[in-house]
């Protein structure tokens, strides 16, 4: 066999990357642009960047979306982490084949589906659309992500120490809070992470379940791009960039971490 | 049922327990005593049904027929973490998130014990398994014989009634294990605790334990003292299963004599009556090998072939063919000099009749 990658695999991962990152890397330099024309290079400068801190709607509506996605993220990370407990740790409940199809429906389902149909409900029970809306609405996109996250962290989890910790006098709620939450922290974070990221880059779902007042930034950006696109969109993508990029890349640290401690553990036990 | 446990009070008691895991029958029908201040052991084979035995009495299963009392009291109602009972787990079930110091204070913690009370008591631990100066480490920074002690140390600063033991010593290398028995005796003679260990090893159920429960299938085969169990096997298996054995089959023909392919055999007289068929049991300490046959008439001569000698460094062990084809064990201690016989030697076995036991199961 040989060594090292040839000729055709190296031009294929170009290849793949450039298609990947071009767009985006294209985006971010031209956000450092002079030039008010988007596709004329005119030298370095901030002055997009400037320009977008006076650009009140924009501003505001980052606000709107990094507060809907905390508060989603959160949500969605309680209610995960609950669901991916009942999945690994209740058997073979009634319903529990129904259950977990339900839960990772939205994980395929397309969101066009899932926003019209919110929107339809949020209507028919006479629901004023807005920022309660929106978060509600990421809470059912993100949910099912967390719980996948969790789940797997769970099943891999030695319920050994659990029943140690019971049999020393630690009832049962207290023994999920003071052992289980602890060692399963990694995953839950970077459910977290990921909750997040998805809800801050929603654009479908957000634009069904969204009223007057409750702009995300996707939708603002969207709308202000088919007027033509301004320098300043290029910034603020470049700023989203920089979140979710930070955001997956400590999440998949996090679980890497669990995942590494968890390899270390078993080597021992089988070393001793 | 055999067994000493008369002359103290009964601290756990089994009465008909019988668990099922769907069609699988784990413990079948178990009706054991175990006294105050026992060591005792659970010995068998492995899917035995030893460990559901011992998590039914932790509180981690429910039986499905039968009950569990400690001191007189039923415990099935009572919830894992309130039963008077710790256990030192197979896999040690240490917490990798806590200290050394965390994992042995953790059951005192959760009785709300004050601080300064839980140091003092996590030290006298620590210094119980020899880990003193350790109370920092994390668990993921210690050897598998001290992880061992620090399960050991966790399950026992509650000073529980009964202490709970899943094959403890499974982990550790032979030399290791054997002083860690030494130990744990040692600590359950200071600490006058009910101890109940699981085991598959024989060799450690007998050094350790005070009685022998042996199971098999779900079902207890003989419960005893170890010397009991061993000099006196109740059936074939427990015979097979407890060390060496060579078992010849036979008639009863007088109360003393069985007759047997071999030729007639003097047994001690047994319970069994003329005509039924037996099994003789021989441990292979108990036979004498000689190049000539012995003298005198009460006693079982054989001839028979060395067919190979297996060599423990303490015995050999020879296995040899006697007139039916048949093997026959005997040990020979290795008490210096030149092996006394080879492979192929023609040699006589011979064995009083007490030595044998006569089996009717
Ligand atoms: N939770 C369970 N569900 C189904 N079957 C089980 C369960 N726990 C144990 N069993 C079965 O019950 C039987 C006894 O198991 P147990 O763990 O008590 O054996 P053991 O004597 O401890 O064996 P080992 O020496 O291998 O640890 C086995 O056949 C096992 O497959
Ligand atoms: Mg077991």
């Amino acid at each position: 066999m040989r060594r090292g990658p040839s000729l055709f695999n190296v031009t294929a991962v170009a290849l793949g990357l450039a298609f990947l990152y071009l767009p985006i890397a294209v985006l971010v330099i031209y956000s450092f642009n002079a030039s008010r024309l988007v596709t004329i290079w005119g030298g370095w400068s901030l002055h997009w960047y400037r320009a977008l801190m006076q650009d009140t709607a924009m501003v505001q509506a980052a606000w709107q979306s990094l507060r809907i996605a905390a508060l989603s993220a959160t949500a969605a990370t309680v209610l995960g982490t609950l669901s991916a407990v009942a999945l690994t740790r209740y058997g073979a409940f009634r319903g529990r084949l129904l259950f977990s199809g339900m839960v990772y429906a939205p994980l395929v389902m397309p969101e066009v589906i899932t926003g019209l149909s919110l929107l339809l409900l949020f209507v028919a029970l006479g629901i004023d659309r807005g920022f309660w809306t929106v978060a509600a609405a990421h809470t059912t996109l993100t949910m099912c992500f967390v719980t996948v996250i969790v789940h797997s962290r769970l099943v891999g989890f030695d319920r050994g120490l659990e029943e140690a910790a019971m049999d020393l006098g630690c009832p049962p709620l207290r023994t999920f809070l003071t052992i289980t939450l602890p060692l399963i922290a990694p995953a839950i974070a970077a459910g977290w992470m990921l909750a997040f990221a998805l809800s801050l880059d929603d654009l479908v779902i957000a634009s069904f379940t969204t009223g007057p007042g409750a702009t995300t930034l996707p939708i603002r950006i969207y709308s202000e791009v088919r007027l033509g696109v301004k320098p300043e969109v290029n910034a603020i993508c470049t700023i989203m960039i920089a979140i979710v990029a930070f955001g997956t890349i400590v999440s998949s640290l996090l679980a890497k971490r669990g995942a590494v401690r968890r390899e270390r553990e078993a080597a021992l036990g089988a070393a001793v | 049922m055999a067994g000493g446990a008369a002359d103290k009070p009964v601290l756990v008691r089994f009465d008909g327990v019988v668990k099922r895991f769907g069609v699988v029958t784990a413990v079948d029908r178990v009706t054991l005593d175990i006294a105050q201040g026992e060591f005792f052991a659970l010995l068998g084979p492995s899917g035995c049904g030893k460990t559901t035995l011992l998590r039914m009495l932790a509180g981690f299963e429910t039986p499905s027929e039968g009950e569990i009392l400690i001191s007189g009291h039923e415990i099935s109602a009572v919830p894992p973490h309130k039963r008077p009972v710790n256990m030192m787990f197979q896999s040690y079930a240490l917490f990798p998130h806590l200290t050394v110091e965390g994992n042995i204070g953790f059951g005192l913690r959760q009785e709300k014990v004050g601080r300064a009370e839980i140091a003092v008591r996590v030290e006298d631990m620590l210094a119980l398994v020899r880990l003193k100066g350790y109370g920092k480490r994390r668990i993921d920074q210690l050897s598998g014989g001290q992880r061992q002690r620090v399960a050991l140390a966790r399950a026992l600063i509650k000073k529980p009634r009964v202490l709970l033991l899943d094959e403890p010593l499974a982990a550790l290398d032979k030399k290791l294990r054997a002083e860690t028995q030494f130990e744990l005796m040692e600590l359950q003679r200071k600490l006058g605790t009910t101890f109940v260990i699981v085991t598959h090893d024989q060799e450690e159920a007998m050094i350790v334990a005070d009685r022998i429960a042996v199971m098999d299938q779900g079902r207890l085969a003989q419960v005893g003292k170890p010397s009991e169990i061993y000099e006196r096997p109740n059936s074939r298996w427990i015979a097979d299963f407890i060390g060496e054995v060579s078992l010849i089959e036979g008639t009863v023909s007088q109360t003393d004599t069985i007759a047997t392919a071999l030729g007639p055999l003097l047994i001690e007289e047994s319970a069994a009556k003329a005509g039924d068929k037996v099994c003789l049991a021989l441990r292979p300490e108990k036979i004498r090998l000689s190049e000539q046959r012995p003298a005198g008439l009460e006693i079982n001569a054989l001839a028979g072939t060395v067919h190979e000698i297996g060599y423990r460094g303490d015995i050999s062990l020879y296995k040899v063919r006697l007139a039916d084809r048949s093997l026959m064990k005997v040990a020979l201690a290795n008490i210096g000099g030149p092996p006394p016989f080879a492979v192929n030697d023609v040699v006589w076995l011979s064995w009083a009749p007490t030595a044998g036991v006569v089996l009717t199961r």
